[in-house]
């Protein structure tokens, strides 16, 4: 057998201090789903039964699968002139896009909610140049939602996407036009396929992010865009009900999980951590 | 081609805008001589950074900040780090896995993590204290230090440390003076970050803490319910100028690992 090399020990305490105070208590509250107020699966059964709680996951999953392909398709030209471009626009791009990514989510969220309000400056530039004439309701619903979500995740795509473009050999490109292939062609049959790595972990981090999103939707979304955060939040500060606070959690986290593990199925976790 | 080219262009700037005008807004709406979020605004003051540093509630929660960010940054670097090491170097039997588990706090939601410590906490009496806020901050931010010091180890030559211990370097002298000299900017690069998530991070914070004890991120969060007022773009380009500052020290931290030999 192998002897363990004693560095090996340096590893115990941050086990420790993660199994102390994170494991046991995430699997504390997920235990509460099946222990509270009594034993059973009546907690699960109230999940199906109250529409409530049906509409706040339904509304969770649609929103999440509106924010992914948006953030992709915007994600995707910055990216591209960001492996393509000269180095110093690179540097530049990749300064600008490291700026927001750095900044305190709940200090965006507040810049976008000056920007979308009522009077805010969106809709102060609009009336003034004439284009409409009453302030468009930006905040507080649908539109507020997913534009915070957007612009926060943008620069989880735009990282994987464009280290997979900076990857691409430029030689298969010169190939495929000297085969014959228009560059739309070219484009959708060798590049994009090429791309596919960063684009499935971009796509992902933003799919299970905006699934366990509290901070946004609460101060950009209206009341009837409320996620499962925000139902969990309200299960455990406003009525003690962890039984239900627990099965939303449990039914959260398989979410996760699974897109998780599709993506590990489809690319590979360790494109992550690149 | 360059029909492609344009729509690229114009779509990297709109972005751009997307990305930076909200920011660069509440830079400018905060020396605002307005009482309300107007933009632009109608005289230059700073009145609201007066206020910012003069309320008892703001100063407060900065303190705490500090209070918190300080030790759970460097708890959760050294604890972070060591682990690194351990399954970098240690040659332990499904190290992986091992990585994945000390990554969860990252994937499980910040809601999960919130109310699970919330919970467990208020058996311990760890609810309202900055103890109870410190430990939540180290186990959130421990992932962030194994993911940046692990990828610096990997990279570095495992035969270096080798050489010294066959020269007769005791395992702590070859740490001391053969690897953390090598890895030193992957630390303080995760140092920093761990700061400053510990500054920006809000959900564990908002269960955790007390009207008491209650950093910045907090009291922002219960001023934003409220009225918004210029106040707290004050203290949102306090936040947004350190996020700057620890950006700026980081990108020159990792230009100089860059720069050194190999």
């Amino acid at each position: 057998m192998k002897t363990l090399d004693s560095r090996a020990w340096l590893v115990l305490p941050a086990g420790l201090v993660l199994l102390i105070t994170f494991l046991l208590p995430v699997g504390w509250l997920l235990s509460r789903a099946f222990t509270f107020p009594q034993p059973g699966l009546q907690n699960f059964a109230l999940l199906w039964e109250r529409p409530v709680y049906l509409r706040v996951m339904l509304n969770t999953l649609t929103i999440s699968a509106i924010v992914t392909p948006v953030t992709v398709l915007l994600a995707f030209p910055v990216a591209h002139l960001m492996a393509h471009g000269s180095p110093r626009l690179r540097r530049w791009l990749i300064f600008l896009v490291l700026v927001p990514f750095w900044t305190s989510l709940l200090v965006r969220a507040f810049a976008t909610a000056i920007l979308l309000q009522r009077h805010g400056v969106i809709n102060s530039f609009l009336l003034g140049f004439g284009f409409i004439d009453e302030p468009l309701p930006l905040l507080y619903n649908m539109t507020g939602l997913l534009a915070g979500c957007v612009q926060v995740l943008l620069p989880f795509v735009i990282f994987p996407l464009y280290s997979s473009m900076a990857r691409i050999d430029p030689a298969c490109m010169r190939a495929a036009a000297t085969l014959g292939a228009s560059p739309v062609r070219a484009f959708l049959r060798v590049y994009l396929p090429l791309t596919l790595p960063g684009l499935m972990t971009g796509a992902t981090l933003v799919f299970i992010s905006t699934l366990g999103y509290y901070i946004i939707p609460a101060l950009l979304g209206g009341a009837r865009q409320q996620m499962i955060s925000q139902l969990i939040q309200d299960q455990i500060a406003t009525f003690g009900n962890w039984g239900v606070a627990g099965a939303l959690s449990l039914v959260l986290l398989a979410a996760t999980g699974a897109m998780l593990l599709l993506l590990q199925l489809t690319v590979g976790l360790k494109e992550i951590a690149r | 081609m360059a029909p492609w080219r344009a729509l690229r262009a114009t779509l990297v700037v709109l972005v751009a805008l997307f990305l930076l005008a909200p920011l660069v807004v509440v830079v400018v709406i905060s020396f605002s001589a307005a009482p309300f979020l107007q933009f632009p605004p109608p005289g230059f003051s700073l009145r609201w950074y007066d206020l910012l540093f003069t309320t008892p509630a703001w100063t407060n929660a900065l303190l705490v900040s500090v209070e918190l960010l300080v030790p759970s940054s460097i708890l959760a670097t050294i604890l972070g780090t060591a682990a690194a090491y351990g399954l970098v170097r240690g040659r332990i039997p499904g190290a992986t896995a091992i990585m994945a588990c000390l990554m969860l706090p990252i994937v499980v939601p910040g809601m999960i993590t919130a109310a699970a410590l919330f919970g467990i906490y208020r058996g311990l009496g760890l609810n309202g204290t900055l103890t109870g806020l410190i430990i939540g901050h180290t186990v959130l931010h421990i992932p962030y230090v194994v993911a940046t010091v692990a990828s610096a180890l990997r990279v570095q030559d495992a035969q270096l440390e080798q050489a010294a211990a066959t020269l007769g370097a005791p395992p702590w002298a070859t740490f001391r003076h053969v690897t953390l000299p090598l890895i030193m900017p992957a630390v303080l690069s995760s140092l920093l970050v761990a700061m400053i998530l510990s500054f920006d991070e809000l959900i564990v914070s908002l269960f955790v803490s007390s009207a008491r004890v209650r950093p910045v991120a907090v009291q922002m969060w219960s001023n934003l319910l409220g009225d918004f007022d210029p106040t707290i773009a004050a203290i949102a380009t306090v936040c947004f100028v350190f996020a700057l500052l620890v950006l700026v020290a980081d990108l020159a931290l990792r230009a100089g690992r860059s720069l050194r030999p190999a």
